[in-house]
C-alpha cells in the first residue's frame, strides 16, 4: 500500500542552524501517527515544512505526487490542513466566521454547512458559542476552533500541532478522544505532533521519536509505550 | 443592510448639502469639503492598515498621483459643457485618477507586500517620497511651483434656486464618500473581506487555510490606492492649486493618525476621527485670536495625546457607531 503522505530526507535551515537533518516518515490512510520529542527537536518545523510555511529541501509527496515546490495555499487544495501551534485562531472573528475561513477554498454552500454542522456535533461546545468572538474563548475551546477550522478544509491528512499545549489534563483527554473518534469515523489520516508523549502514544497507531532534527526511533505506538528507553526519556519513569 | 441604503443616504446627504450651501459661509464650506476628502482618505487607508493589518505610510503618494492626474486632465482635456453636464466630467476625472493610483498601488504592492510590519512601512514611505520627488522634478506638472488653475465644478441651479460652486463639488464628493463606504463595507462583510482580516489576525494560519496571502494583500492595497487617488482628485478640484510639498510624509502620517485615532478595523471610527482631525485645527482658531499667539497646534497635539492615553484602541475600537447606539437603547 502506498502512503498518503511521505517525507523523504527533509532538510530545513534557519539561517546557519540546521533544524531538520534528513527527516523521513510515512503516514498511511486511516492512521494516527504521532511525532514526539523534546523541545527544539524539530517537530513543529517538520509540520511547517509540510504545509509550506518554511522552505525545505527534500521530497514531500502526497498520494505519490510531489508537492515540495508548491506554495502553502495550494497544498491545502491537495488535502493537507494544519491546526497550527498555539492554535492561531482569529481572535476578532466569531467561532462561526473562523470555521468559515477554514472553508475559504470552497464555494459550495451546501457542503460547507454540512461540514460546519459536523464540527458542531464533534464539539457541541462550539455550537453554543458560535457567535462569540474566538479571542474570548478558553484555551480548550480555542483548540477546538483550530481543529474544526482545519477540518472545514476537508483534509485527507490532518496535521495537528501540539493540541495539548497549555490545556488542563481533562480537556487534553477530551480533545484526544475526539481526534480518535474523528479518525475512526471518517478514516482520516492524522499526523500529530506532541510533547505529551504518553497521551500521544496512547491514542496513535504508530509513532516517530525525534531528537535534534533527526528521527531516532519509530514503531508501533504500543511497543514504544512499553520501550524502556522511551519510558526513561519521555514518560518520566 | 438594505439594498437601497446607498441611494437613500445619497438623497439625504444631497438635501442636507442644499442647506449647507445656502447657510454656511465660504470658509466653512471649504472646511467641509476638506472633511469629505479626509473621510475618503481615512476609510481607504483603514482598509489596509485596519482591516488587512499592513502598515502603509505611502498614502500621500497615491493621493498625489490622483491629484495630478485629475489636475492634468481637467486643464488639458476641457469638458465641452454644452454636450455633457459639467459635473459628470468631474466624476470621470476622479474615476481615471483612481484607476491611475490603483495601477500604482498594484505596482508597488506586488513586490513590497511580501514584507511585513516595519519593513513594509519603510518601503511604502519610500514610495511616497519617490512620487513626490518625481513630480517635483517634472516641469509638465509645474515642478516645485505647483500646479495652478485647476478648475472646480461650475455652479448648477435648481429651478429658481441658484447654488454655489460648493454644491457641485459637494455632490461629487458625497457620491465618492458613499461609494467608498459601501464598497469597503460590503467587501469586508464578504468572504474576501474576512480573508483580509484573517491576515491581520494570524498570517500563518491564513496561509495554512489556503489563502494566497500576498494576492489578498495586493487586492486590499489596490482598492485602497484607488480611493486614495479619488480623494487626491477631489482635493485638487477643491483647492484649485496643488504643490508637491502638500503630499509629503506629513500628509500620510495625518491619515494614519485618523485611522489609529478612530479605531483600526472600525468602519465609522476613522470617519469620526477624520471629521475631528480636520475640524479641530480650525475650531481652535478663535483661541489664537484670544491669546494673540499660535498655541493652536500645541493644544491640538495635546488633545491627540490625551485621546490616545484614554482610548488606546481608538475612539470606537473595533466597534461601529451603531453598536454604541444599540447598547444604550437596551440598557
Amino acid at each position: 500500500m502506498n502512503p498518503v503522505l511521505e517525507l523523504e530526507d527533509l532538510h530545513v535551515h534557519y539561517g546557519s542552524i540546521h533544524a531538520l537533518k534528513g527527516v523521513s516518515l510515512k503516514v498511511f490512510a486511516g492512521e494516527i501517527v504521532s511525532l514526539i520529542g523534546a523541545n527544539g527537536a524539530g517537530k513543529t518545523t517538520t509540520l511547517r515544512a509540510l504545509s509550506g510555511i518554511v522552505p525545505c529541501r527534500g521530497r514531500i509527496s502526497m498520494n505519490s505526487k510531489e508537492i515540495q515546490t508548491l506554495p502553502s495555499h495550494q497544498r491545502v487544495r491537495l488535502g493537507l490542513a494544519q491546526s497550527p501551534e498555539g492554535r492561531g485562531v482569529f481572535p476578532l472573528m466569531t467561532v462561526e466566521e473562523n470555521l468559515d475561513m477554514g472553508a475559504f477554498i470552497y464555494s459550495d454552500k451546501e457542503q460547507i454547512n454540512q461540514d460546519r454542522d459536523f464540527c458542531f456535533t464533534l464539539f457541541p461546545r462550539l455550537k453554543e458559542r458560535r457567535s462569540q468572538l474566538a479571542g474570548t474563548l478558553s484555551g480548550g475551546e480555542q483548540q477546538m476552533v483550530a481543529i474544526s477550522r482545519a477540518l472545514m478544509a476537508r483534509p485527507q491528512v490532518l496535521l495537528l500541532d501540539e493540541p495539548s499545549l497549555g490545556l488542563a489534563p481533562l480537556i487534553v483527554a477530551q480533545i484526544f478522544e475526539i481526534v480518535k473518534h474523528l479518525n475512526e469515523l471518517k478514516k482520516m489520516s492524522i499526523l500529530l505532533v506532541e510533547q505529551n508523549a504518553r497521551m500521544a502514544l496512547k491514542f496513535s497507531h504508530r509513532a516517530y521519536v525525534m531528537e535534534t532534527g533527526k528521527i531516532t526511533l519509530s514503531g508501533n505506538a504500543a511497543d514504544l509505550l512499553s520501550d524502556d528507553s522511551i519510558r526513561r526519556s519521555y514518560l518520566g519513569h | 443592510m438594505m439594498k437601497s441604503a446607498p441611494l437613500i443616504s445619497f438623497v439625504i446627504l444631497a438635501l442636507m448639502g442644499l442647506m449647507l450651501d445656502q447657510f454656511l459661509n465660504p470658509y466653512l464650506q471649504r472646511t467641509m469639503a476638506l472633511v469629505l476628502v479626509n473621510i475618503i482618505l481615512a476609510m481607504s487607508l483603514n482598509l489596509v492598515n485596519g482591516y488587512t493589518g499592513q502598515f502603509s505610510l505611502g498614502h500621500a503618494g497615491f493621493m498625489a498621483i490622483g491629484a495630478y492626474t485629475s489636475a492634468y486632465l481637467s486643464t488639458h482635456w476641457v469638458a465641452p459643457a454644452a454636450i455633457v453636464p459639467h459635473l459628470l466630467f468631474f466624476i470621470f476625472y476622479s474615476l481615471v485618477s483612481g484607476c491611475f493610483a490603483a495601477i500604482a498601488g498594484w505596482l508597488v504592492g506586488q513586490p513590497s507586500l511580501r514584507l511585513k510590519g516595519d519593513y513594509l512601512a519603510i518601503v511604502t514611505l519610500g514610495f511616497g517620497e519617490i512620487i513626490r520627488v518625481i513630480i517635483l522634478n517634472s516641469s509638465a506638472l509645474g515642478g516645485a511651483r505647483g500646479y495652478f488653475g485647476i478648475p472646480g465644478p461650475s455652479p448648477i441651479s435648481f429651478g429658481g434656486l441658484a447654488l454655489n460652486a460648493f454644491y457641485s463639488f459637494y455632490l461629487v464628493a458625497i457620491l465618492w464618500v458613499l461609494t467608498c463606504f459601501f464598497v469597503i463595507y460590503r467587501t469586508i462583510s464578504s468572504t474576501h473581506g474576512r480573508a483580509f482580516m484573517s491576515i491581520r489576525e494570524d498570517e500563518i494560519a491564513a496561509d495554512s487555510l489556503g489563502i494566497h496571502t500576498t494576492r489578498v494583500k495586493v487586492k486590499s492595497f489596490v482598492l485602497s490606492s484607488f480611493f486614495a487617488g479619488v480623494a487626491g482628485s477631489l482635493f485638487s478640484h477643491c483647492m484649485n492649486f496643488i504643490a508637491p510639498s502638500t503630499f509629503s510624509m506629513l500628509m500620510s502620517i495625518n491619515v494614519v493618525i485618523m485611522v489609529v485615532l478612530g479605531g483600526m478595523g472600525s468602519m465609522t471610527g476613522p470617519i469620526l476621527a477624520a471629521v475631528i482631525i480636520s475640524v479641530l485645527p480650525e475650531a481652535l482658531r478663535p483661541l489664537q485670536e484670544l491669546t494673540g499667539q499660535d498655541y493652536r497646534m500645541v493644544i491640538y497635539s495635546l488633545i491627540l495625546i490625551v485621546l490616545m492615553l484614554v482610548r488606546p484602541q481608538g475612539l470606537l475600537g473595533h466597534k461601529e457607531i451603531w453598536n454604541f447606539w444599540r447598547k444604550t437603547r437596551v440598557e
